[in-house]
Protein backbone atom coordinates (compact mmCIF):
# COMPACT_ATOMS: atom_id res chain seq x y z
CA UNK A 1 0.00 0.00 0.00
CA UNK A 2 1.39 3.33 -1.02
CA UNK A 3 1.65 6.04 1.54
CA UNK A 4 0.66 9.59 0.80
CA UNK A 5 3.38 12.13 1.31
CA UNK A 6 2.24 15.55 2.33
CA UNK A 7 3.14 18.07 -0.32
CA UNK A 8 4.53 21.16 1.35
CA UNK A 9 4.03 23.72 -1.37
CA UNK A 10 0.77 23.16 -3.19
CA UNK A 11 0.70 26.50 -4.94
CA UNK A 12 0.26 25.80 -8.62
CA UNK A 13 2.08 29.02 -9.45
CA UNK A 14 5.21 27.35 -8.02
CA UNK A 15 4.93 24.22 -10.18
CA UNK A 16 7.06 23.06 -13.10
CA UNK A 17 4.15 23.85 -15.40
CA UNK A 18 4.05 27.44 -14.11
CA UNK A 19 7.75 27.74 -14.99
CA UNK A 20 6.95 26.43 -18.45
CA UNK A 21 4.17 29.00 -18.77
CA UNK A 22 6.64 31.76 -17.89
CA UNK A 23 9.04 30.41 -20.48
CA UNK A 24 6.29 30.28 -23.13
CA UNK A 25 5.03 33.81 -22.43
CA UNK A 26 8.51 35.35 -22.39
CA UNK A 27 9.24 33.40 -25.59
CA UNK A 28 6.21 34.99 -27.26
CA UNK A 29 7.59 38.43 -26.38
CA UNK A 30 10.84 37.46 -28.12
CA UNK A 31 9.00 36.25 -31.22
CA UNK A 32 7.19 39.58 -31.46
CA UNK A 33 10.45 41.45 -30.96
CA UNK A 34 12.53 39.56 -33.50
CA UNK A 35 9.80 40.10 -36.11
CA UNK A 36 9.85 43.88 -35.48
CA UNK A 37 13.65 43.93 -35.36
CA UNK A 38 13.85 42.06 -38.65
CA UNK A 39 11.51 44.58 -40.27
CA UNK A 40 13.90 47.36 -39.30
CA UNK A 41 16.96 45.44 -40.49
CA UNK A 42 15.46 44.82 -43.91
CA UNK A 43 15.44 48.62 -44.40
CA UNK A 44 19.10 48.02 -45.28
CA UNK A 45 17.86 47.03 -48.74
CA UNK A 46 16.48 50.56 -49.18
CA UNK A 47 19.92 52.09 -48.69
CA UNK A 48 21.82 54.11 -46.11
CA UNK A 49 19.39 57.03 -45.96
CA UNK A 50 16.34 54.83 -45.24
CA UNK A 51 18.21 52.64 -42.75
CA UNK A 52 19.80 55.44 -40.75
CA UNK A 53 16.66 57.58 -40.65
CA UNK A 54 14.67 54.54 -39.45
CA UNK A 55 17.23 54.01 -36.68
CA UNK A 56 16.96 57.65 -35.70
CA UNK A 57 13.17 57.52 -35.89
CA UNK A 58 13.16 54.68 -33.36
CA UNK A 59 14.75 57.11 -30.90
CA UNK A 60 12.30 59.92 -31.50
CA UNK A 61 9.07 57.88 -31.48
CA UNK A 62 6.67 59.20 -28.85
CA UNK A 63 8.39 62.57 -28.46
CA UNK A 64 7.62 64.82 -26.75
CA UNK A 65 5.55 62.54 -24.49
CA UNK A 66 8.53 60.21 -24.16
CA UNK A 67 12.12 61.42 -23.82
CA UNK A 68 14.67 60.76 -26.60
CA UNK A 69 15.20 56.97 -26.86
CA UNK A 70 12.31 56.56 -24.39
CA UNK A 71 10.47 53.86 -26.32
CA UNK A 72 13.72 52.00 -26.97
CA UNK A 73 14.43 51.92 -23.26
CA UNK A 74 10.93 50.65 -22.50
CA UNK A 75 11.45 47.87 -25.05
CA UNK A 76 14.92 47.10 -23.65
CA UNK A 77 13.58 46.79 -20.10
CA UNK A 78 10.72 44.54 -21.20
CA UNK A 79 13.20 42.38 -23.13
CA UNK A 80 15.65 42.21 -20.23
CA UNK A 81 12.90 41.13 -17.83
CA UNK A 82 11.63 38.58 -20.36
CA UNK A 83 15.18 37.30 -20.88
CA UNK A 84 15.76 36.95 -17.14
CA UNK A 85 12.48 35.03 -16.76
CA UNK A 86 13.14 32.84 -19.80
CA UNK A 87 16.67 31.96 -18.75
CA UNK A 88 15.74 31.41 -15.10
CA UNK A 89 12.89 29.05 -16.04
CA UNK A 90 15.04 27.21 -18.57
CA UNK A 91 18.00 26.57 -16.30
CA UNK A 92 15.78 25.70 -13.33
CA UNK A 93 13.95 23.07 -15.41
CA UNK A 94 17.23 21.86 -16.91
CA UNK A 95 18.65 21.29 -13.45
CA UNK A 96 15.42 19.62 -12.40
CA UNK A 97 15.54 17.25 -15.37
CA UNK A 98 19.09 16.31 -14.40
CA UNK A 99 17.97 15.43 -10.89
CA UNK A 100 14.98 13.46 -12.15
CA UNK A 101 17.31 10.86 -13.68
CA UNK A 102 20.68 10.66 -11.96
CA UNK A 103 21.37 7.11 -13.18
CA UNK A 104 21.59 7.18 -16.96
CA UNK A 105 20.59 4.41 -19.34
CA UNK A 106 23.35 2.31 -20.85
CA UNK A 107 21.44 2.36 -24.14
CA UNK A 108 19.02 5.06 -25.26
CA UNK A 109 17.16 5.23 -28.51
CA UNK A 110 15.24 8.37 -29.25
CA UNK A 111 12.56 7.72 -31.82
CA UNK A 112 10.40 10.82 -31.77
CA UNK A 113 12.69 13.76 -31.03
CA UNK A 114 13.30 16.45 -33.61
CA UNK A 115 16.81 17.82 -33.91
CA UNK A 116 15.54 21.21 -32.81
CA UNK A 117 13.95 19.78 -29.67
CA UNK A 118 17.21 18.10 -28.68
CA UNK A 119 19.20 21.31 -29.08
CA UNK A 120 16.92 23.65 -27.13
CA UNK A 121 19.15 23.90 -24.06
CA UNK A 122 22.62 24.13 -25.58
CA UNK A 123 21.23 26.01 -28.58
CA UNK A 124 19.51 28.42 -26.22
CA UNK A 125 22.76 28.87 -24.31
CA UNK A 126 24.52 29.61 -27.60
CA UNK A 127 21.84 32.19 -28.42
CA UNK A 128 22.35 33.78 -25.00
CA UNK A 129 26.06 34.16 -25.72
CA UNK A 130 25.20 35.51 -29.17
CA UNK A 131 22.86 38.11 -27.66
CA UNK A 132 25.69 39.29 -25.41
CA UNK A 133 28.03 39.53 -28.42
CA UNK A 134 25.37 41.24 -30.52
CA UNK A 135 24.76 43.93 -27.88
CA UNK A 136 28.50 44.48 -27.43
CA UNK A 137 28.77 44.76 -31.20
CA UNK A 138 25.94 46.95 -32.47
CA UNK A 139 24.40 48.48 -29.33
CA UNK A 140 27.29 49.22 -26.97
CA UNK A 141 29.91 49.32 -29.76
CA UNK A 142 32.52 47.69 -27.54
CA UNK A 143 33.42 45.21 -30.27
CA UNK A 144 33.58 47.07 -33.57
CA UNK A 145 34.96 44.93 -36.38
CA UNK A 146 35.07 46.75 -39.71
CA UNK A 147 33.57 50.09 -38.81
CA UNK A 148 32.76 52.24 -35.79
CA UNK A 149 30.98 54.92 -37.77
CA UNK A 150 28.13 56.88 -36.21
CA UNK A 151 26.00 55.71 -39.13
CA UNK A 152 24.32 52.39 -38.19
CA UNK A 153 24.28 51.50 -41.89
CA UNK A 154 28.05 51.88 -42.21
CA UNK A 155 28.61 49.81 -39.10
CA UNK A 156 26.30 47.12 -40.49
CA UNK A 157 27.96 46.97 -43.90
CA UNK A 158 31.49 47.35 -42.49
CA UNK A 159 30.92 44.44 -40.12
CA UNK A 160 29.30 42.02 -42.51
CA UNK A 161 31.93 42.60 -45.15
CA UNK A 162 34.23 40.67 -42.80
CA UNK A 163 33.52 37.01 -43.48
CA UNK A 164 33.82 35.76 -39.92
CA UNK A 165 31.44 38.38 -38.57
CA UNK A 166 28.88 37.29 -41.13
CA UNK A 167 29.61 33.67 -40.25
CA UNK A 168 28.91 34.31 -36.55
CA UNK A 169 25.59 35.94 -37.41
CA UNK A 170 24.59 33.22 -39.88
CA UNK A 171 25.37 30.45 -37.39
CA UNK A 172 23.40 32.32 -34.76
CA UNK A 173 20.46 32.57 -37.16
CA UNK A 174 20.61 28.81 -37.72
CA UNK A 175 20.48 28.37 -33.94
CA UNK A 176 17.59 30.85 -33.77
CA UNK A 177 15.70 28.92 -36.46
CA UNK A 178 16.04 25.70 -34.46
CA UNK A 179 15.05 27.42 -31.23
CA UNK A 180 12.00 29.01 -32.85
CA UNK A 181 10.96 25.76 -34.53
CA UNK A 182 10.62 23.80 -31.33
CA UNK A 183 9.93 26.84 -29.14
CA UNK A 184 6.83 27.91 -31.06
CA UNK A 185 5.34 24.43 -30.95
CA UNK A 186 6.32 23.96 -27.31
CA UNK A 187 4.86 27.33 -26.28
CA UNK A 188 1.55 26.49 -27.97
CA UNK A 189 1.51 23.17 -26.15
CA UNK A 190 2.46 24.74 -22.80
CA UNK A 191 -0.23 27.40 -23.18
CA UNK A 192 -2.74 24.60 -23.67
CA UNK A 193 -3.68 25.61 -27.21
CA UNK A 194 -3.06 22.25 -28.88
CA UNK A 195 -5.84 20.00 -27.70
CA UNK A 196 -6.57 18.39 -31.05
CA UNK A 197 -4.44 16.67 -33.68
CA UNK A 198 -5.05 19.50 -36.17
CA UNK A 199 -4.11 22.16 -33.61
CA UNK A 200 -0.86 20.29 -32.95
CA UNK A 201 -0.11 20.11 -36.65
CA UNK A 202 -0.79 23.83 -37.04
CA UNK A 203 1.44 24.71 -34.09
CA UNK A 204 4.24 22.67 -35.65
CA UNK A 205 3.73 24.32 -39.04
CA UNK A 206 3.75 27.76 -37.43
CA UNK A 207 7.07 26.83 -35.82
CA UNK A 208 8.57 25.97 -39.19
CA UNK A 209 7.09 29.10 -40.77
CA UNK A 210 8.46 31.45 -38.10
CA UNK A 211 11.84 29.71 -38.18
CA UNK A 212 12.17 30.10 -41.93
CA UNK A 213 10.77 33.64 -42.15
CA UNK A 214 12.68 35.08 -39.20
CA UNK A 215 16.04 33.35 -39.51
CA UNK A 216 15.85 33.58 -43.32
CA UNK A 217 14.92 37.26 -43.24
CA UNK A 218 17.79 38.20 -40.95
CA UNK A 219 20.25 36.07 -42.92
CA UNK A 220 19.50 37.97 -46.14
CA UNK A 221 21.45 40.96 -44.85
CA UNK A 222 24.92 39.44 -44.23
CA UNK A 223 24.50 37.29 -47.37
CA UNK A 224 23.72 40.31 -49.54
CA UNK A 225 26.47 42.37 -47.93
CA UNK A 226 28.96 39.60 -48.71
CA UNK A 227 27.57 39.40 -52.24
CA UNK A 228 28.17 43.14 -52.63
CA UNK A 229 24.51 44.02 -53.21
CA UNK A 230 24.34 46.04 -49.99
CA UNK A 231 27.42 48.25 -49.84
CA UNK B 1 17.08 -18.10 -31.89
CA UNK B 2 20.29 -17.42 -30.04
CA UNK B 3 20.55 -14.21 -28.12
CA UNK B 4 23.09 -12.28 -26.10
CA UNK B 5 21.36 -10.55 -23.23
CA UNK B 6 22.88 -7.70 -21.26
CA UNK B 7 20.73 -7.41 -18.18
CA UNK B 8 20.88 -4.96 -15.30
CA UNK B 9 21.57 -6.86 -12.08
CA UNK B 10 21.21 -5.10 -8.76
CA UNK B 11 20.86 -6.95 -5.45
CA UNK B 12 18.96 -4.25 -3.56
CA UNK B 13 18.29 -0.51 -3.64
CA UNK B 14 21.65 0.23 -2.01
CA UNK B 15 23.64 -1.97 -4.39
CA UNK B 16 25.47 -0.16 -7.18
CA UNK B 17 24.44 -2.70 -9.79
CA UNK B 18 25.69 -3.28 -13.29
CA UNK B 19 25.00 -4.91 -16.63
CA UNK B 20 25.69 -8.64 -16.82
CA UNK B 21 25.91 -10.58 -20.07
CA UNK B 22 24.09 -13.89 -20.62
CA UNK B 23 24.02 -16.17 -23.65
CA UNK B 24 20.63 -17.73 -24.29
CA UNK B 25 19.88 -20.36 -26.92
CA UNK B 26 16.71 -22.16 -28.03
CA UNK B 27 14.50 -19.10 -27.99
CA UNK B 28 11.37 -19.44 -30.14
CA UNK B 29 10.25 -16.40 -32.05
CA UNK B 30 6.70 -17.11 -30.86
CA UNK B 31 7.73 -16.57 -27.24
CA UNK B 32 6.77 -13.34 -25.57
CA UNK B 33 9.65 -11.29 -24.22
CA UNK B 34 8.74 -12.29 -20.67
CA UNK B 35 8.63 -15.99 -21.62
CA UNK B 36 12.12 -15.56 -23.01
CA UNK B 37 13.17 -14.17 -19.61
CA UNK B 38 11.39 -17.12 -17.93
CA UNK B 39 13.57 -19.47 -20.01
CA UNK B 40 16.65 -17.54 -18.97
CA UNK B 41 15.63 -17.76 -15.33
CA UNK B 42 15.14 -21.54 -15.58
CA UNK B 43 18.65 -21.74 -16.97
CA UNK B 44 19.96 -19.55 -14.13
CA UNK B 45 18.15 -21.72 -11.58
CA UNK B 46 19.88 -24.80 -12.95
CA UNK B 47 23.29 -23.20 -12.67
CA UNK B 48 22.56 -21.96 -9.16
CA UNK B 49 22.60 -18.28 -10.08
CA UNK B 50 19.85 -16.09 -8.70
CA UNK B 51 17.09 -15.53 -11.31
CA UNK B 52 16.57 -12.09 -12.79
CA UNK B 53 13.84 -10.22 -10.94
CA UNK B 54 11.32 -8.49 -13.21
CA UNK B 55 7.79 -7.18 -12.74
CA UNK B 56 4.89 -8.85 -14.49
CA UNK B 57 1.31 -9.71 -13.73
CA UNK B 58 -1.50 -10.04 -16.27
CA UNK B 59 0.70 -10.75 -19.30
CA UNK B 60 -2.10 -9.52 -21.51
CA UNK B 61 -1.19 -5.85 -21.78
CA UNK B 62 -3.67 -4.32 -19.36
CA UNK B 63 -2.06 -4.16 -15.92
CA UNK B 64 1.01 -2.05 -16.62
CA UNK B 65 3.33 -4.13 -14.43
CA UNK B 66 5.90 -5.27 -16.95
CA UNK B 67 8.28 -2.38 -17.22
CA UNK B 68 11.46 -3.00 -19.15
CA UNK B 69 13.76 -0.73 -21.10
CA UNK B 70 14.73 -2.87 -24.08
CA UNK B 71 17.59 -1.60 -26.21
CA UNK B 72 16.90 1.95 -25.10
CA UNK B 73 13.17 1.81 -25.82
CA UNK B 74 10.48 1.50 -23.17
CA UNK B 75 8.62 -1.80 -23.79
CA UNK B 76 10.93 -2.45 -26.75
CA UNK B 77 10.55 -1.72 -30.45
CA UNK B 78 6.79 -2.32 -30.84
CA UNK B 79 3.85 -0.20 -29.68
CA UNK B 80 2.75 -2.54 -26.92
CA UNK B 81 3.64 -3.66 -23.43
CA UNK B 82 6.68 -5.87 -22.81
CA UNK B 83 4.43 -8.88 -22.14
CA UNK B 84 2.80 -8.51 -25.56
CA UNK B 85 6.15 -8.07 -27.30
CA UNK B 86 7.25 -11.21 -29.09
CA UNK B 87 10.69 -12.47 -29.96
CA UNK B 88 9.89 -12.26 -33.68
CA UNK B 89 10.55 -8.54 -33.26
CA UNK B 90 14.21 -9.44 -32.75
CA UNK B 91 16.84 -11.06 -34.91
CA UNK B 92 18.74 -14.28 -34.35
CA UNK B 93 22.13 -13.52 -32.84
CA UNK B 94 21.05 -10.09 -31.64
CA UNK B 95 22.41 -8.48 -28.49
CA UNK B 96 19.61 -7.06 -26.36
CA UNK B 97 20.23 -4.69 -23.47
CA UNK B 98 17.56 -4.83 -20.77
CA UNK B 99 17.43 -2.12 -18.12
CA UNK B 100 14.93 -1.00 -15.49
CA UNK B 101 13.00 2.29 -15.86
CA UNK B 102 15.43 5.05 -14.97
CA UNK B 103 13.95 7.84 -12.91
CA UNK B 104 14.85 8.90 -9.41
CA UNK B 105 11.12 8.89 -8.64
CA UNK B 106 11.11 5.18 -9.62
CA UNK B 107 13.94 3.74 -7.48
CA UNK B 108 15.19 0.27 -8.36
CA UNK B 109 14.14 -2.34 -5.81
CA UNK B 110 16.01 -5.24 -7.41
CA UNK B 111 17.36 -6.00 -10.88
CA UNK B 112 14.66 -4.81 -13.29
CA UNK B 113 11.99 -4.12 -10.66
CA UNK B 114 11.31 -0.49 -9.81
CA UNK B 115 9.13 1.06 -7.14
CA UNK B 116 6.47 2.96 -9.04
CA UNK B 117 4.31 3.90 -6.07
CA UNK B 118 4.99 7.55 -6.94
CA UNK B 119 2.20 7.08 -9.51
CA UNK B 120 -0.12 5.74 -6.81
CA UNK B 121 0.56 8.83 -4.72
CA UNK B 122 -0.17 11.09 -7.68
CA UNK B 123 -3.51 9.30 -8.14
CA UNK B 124 -4.23 9.56 -4.41
CA UNK B 125 -3.56 13.30 -4.64
CA UNK B 126 -6.57 13.79 -6.91
CA UNK B 127 -6.94 11.21 -9.64
CA UNK B 128 -10.45 10.20 -8.61
CA UNK B 129 -13.97 11.54 -8.31
CA UNK B 130 -15.72 11.72 -4.97
CA UNK B 131 -19.02 9.84 -5.10
CA UNK B 132 -21.50 9.11 -2.37
CA UNK B 133 -21.96 5.47 -1.58
CA UNK B 134 -25.37 3.88 -1.83
CA UNK B 135 -27.39 2.83 -4.80
CA UNK B 136 -25.90 3.61 -8.19
CA UNK B 137 -27.31 6.81 -9.73
CA UNK B 138 -29.40 6.61 -12.88
CA UNK B 139 -26.77 6.66 -15.64
CA UNK B 140 -28.87 8.67 -18.08
CA UNK B 141 -29.43 11.49 -15.59
CA UNK B 142 -25.92 12.84 -16.30
CA UNK B 143 -25.54 13.32 -20.05
CA UNK B 144 -21.99 13.18 -21.41
CA UNK B 145 -21.40 14.52 -24.93
CA UNK B 146 -20.25 11.75 -27.20
CA UNK B 147 -16.98 13.36 -28.39
CA UNK B 148 -15.97 14.16 -24.82
CA UNK B 149 -16.89 10.68 -23.64
CA UNK B 150 -14.84 9.20 -26.47
CA UNK B 151 -11.80 11.33 -25.64
CA UNK B 152 -12.13 10.47 -21.96
CA UNK B 153 -12.38 6.79 -22.79
CA UNK B 154 -9.42 6.88 -25.16
CA UNK B 155 -7.11 8.39 -22.58
CA UNK B 156 -8.55 6.28 -19.78
CA UNK B 157 -6.73 3.39 -21.45
CA UNK B 158 -3.57 4.60 -19.65
CA UNK B 159 -2.42 1.67 -17.55
CA UNK B 160 0.09 3.67 -15.52
CA UNK B 161 3.04 1.55 -16.63
CA UNK B 162 5.49 4.46 -16.48
CA UNK B 163 6.87 4.07 -20.01
CA UNK B 164 6.31 7.79 -20.56
CA UNK B 165 8.60 8.61 -17.65
CA UNK B 166 11.13 6.01 -18.75
CA UNK B 167 11.29 7.40 -22.29
CA UNK B 168 11.24 11.08 -21.34
CA UNK B 169 14.68 12.74 -21.49
CA UNK B 170 13.55 14.88 -18.54
CA UNK B 171 12.06 12.05 -16.50
CA UNK B 172 8.69 13.81 -16.57
CA UNK B 173 5.37 12.09 -15.90
CA UNK B 174 3.39 14.69 -17.85
CA UNK B 175 1.79 12.19 -20.23
CA UNK B 176 0.54 10.09 -17.33
CA UNK B 177 -0.70 13.20 -15.52
CA UNK B 178 -2.28 14.54 -18.70
CA UNK B 179 -4.08 11.25 -19.36
CA UNK B 180 -5.64 11.27 -15.88
CA UNK B 181 -6.50 14.98 -15.99
CA UNK B 182 -8.09 14.67 -19.44
CA UNK B 183 -9.92 11.47 -18.58
CA UNK B 184 -11.64 12.94 -15.54
CA UNK B 185 -11.83 16.51 -16.82
CA UNK B 186 -13.79 15.61 -19.96
CA UNK B 187 -16.64 14.01 -18.03
CA UNK B 188 -19.39 15.79 -16.08
CA UNK B 189 -18.59 13.73 -12.97
CA UNK B 190 -15.08 15.17 -12.94
CA UNK B 191 -16.08 18.84 -12.94
CA UNK B 192 -16.63 19.63 -9.21
CA UNK B 193 -13.05 18.71 -8.29
CA UNK B 194 -11.41 19.76 -11.56
CA UNK B 195 -9.27 22.69 -10.36
CA UNK B 196 -8.23 21.09 -7.10
CA UNK B 197 -7.43 17.85 -8.86
CA UNK B 198 -4.95 19.32 -11.31
CA UNK B 199 -3.34 21.51 -8.65
CA UNK B 200 -2.86 18.61 -6.22
CA UNK B 201 -1.72 16.09 -8.82
CA UNK B 202 0.81 18.48 -10.35
CA UNK B 203 2.11 19.39 -6.88
CA UNK B 204 2.49 15.69 -6.05
CA UNK B 205 4.18 15.05 -9.41
CA UNK B 206 6.72 17.77 -8.68
CA UNK B 207 7.23 16.62 -5.09
CA UNK B 208 7.98 13.09 -6.28
CA UNK B 209 10.92 14.48 -8.25
CA UNK B 210 9.71 14.00 -11.81
CA UNK B 211 11.11 16.46 -14.32
CA UNK B 212 9.34 19.11 -16.38
CA UNK B 213 7.94 18.55 -19.85
CA UNK B 214 9.76 19.93 -22.90
CA UNK B 215 7.13 18.76 -25.42
CA UNK B 216 9.55 16.51 -27.26
CA UNK B 217 7.12 13.64 -27.64
CA UNK B 218 9.22 10.59 -26.70
CA UNK B 219 6.52 9.70 -24.16
CA UNK B 220 3.73 9.30 -26.68
CA UNK B 221 5.97 7.23 -28.96
CA UNK B 222 6.74 4.87 -26.06
CA UNK B 223 3.20 4.68 -24.73
CA UNK B 224 1.78 1.17 -25.28
CA UNK B 225 -1.72 2.67 -25.26
CA UNK B 226 -0.85 5.46 -27.72
CA UNK B 227 -1.98 8.28 -25.45
CA UNK B 228 -1.64 11.38 -27.65
CA UNK B 229 0.46 14.41 -26.78
CA UNK B 230 -2.59 16.66 -26.62
CA UNK B 231 -3.33 15.42 -23.09
CA UNK B 232 -0.27 17.42 -21.98
CA UNK B 233 -1.73 20.51 -23.61
CA UNK B 234 -4.97 19.76 -21.75
CA UNK B 235 -3.04 19.35 -18.50
CA UNK B 236 -1.33 22.71 -19.04
CA UNK B 237 -4.62 24.36 -19.88
CA UNK B 238 -6.31 22.93 -16.79
CA UNK B 239 -3.45 24.06 -14.55
CA UNK B 240 -3.49 27.53 -16.11
CA UNK B 241 -7.24 27.68 -15.40
CA UNK B 242 -6.71 26.46 -11.83
CA UNK B 243 -4.10 29.19 -11.24
CA UNK B 244 -6.56 31.77 -12.52
CA UNK B 245 -9.14 30.38 -10.09
CA UNK B 246 -6.76 30.92 -7.19
CA UNK B 247 -4.98 27.58 -6.78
Amino acid sequence: MATVTAVKNKRSSRSTIALKLLMALSGLIFIGYVLAHMYGNLKAFSGQEAFDSYAEHLRTIGEPLLPYSGLLWIIRIVLLVALAVHVYAAYTLWARAGKARTTKYAVTKRVNSTWSSKTMRWGGTALLLFIVFHILHFTLRVVTPGSNSDSPYERLVGSFEIWWVSAIYLVAMAALAMHLRHGTWSAAQTLGLTNTASARRNANLLGYLLAVVIAGGYSLIPVFVLAGVIS
Amino acid sequence: MNLTLKIWRQQNPADKGGLKTYELGGVSEDMSFLEMLDVLNEQLNETGEEPVAFDHDCREGICGSCALMIDGQAHGPEVTTTCQLHMRSFKDGQTITIEPWRADAFPVIKDLVTDRSAFDRIIQAGGYISANTGSAPEANSVPAPRDKATRAFNVATCIGCGACVAACPNGSASLFLGAKITHLGELPQGQPERDGRVASMVAQHDAEGFGGCTNIGECTAACPKEIPLDVISQLNKDLRTAIRHGH
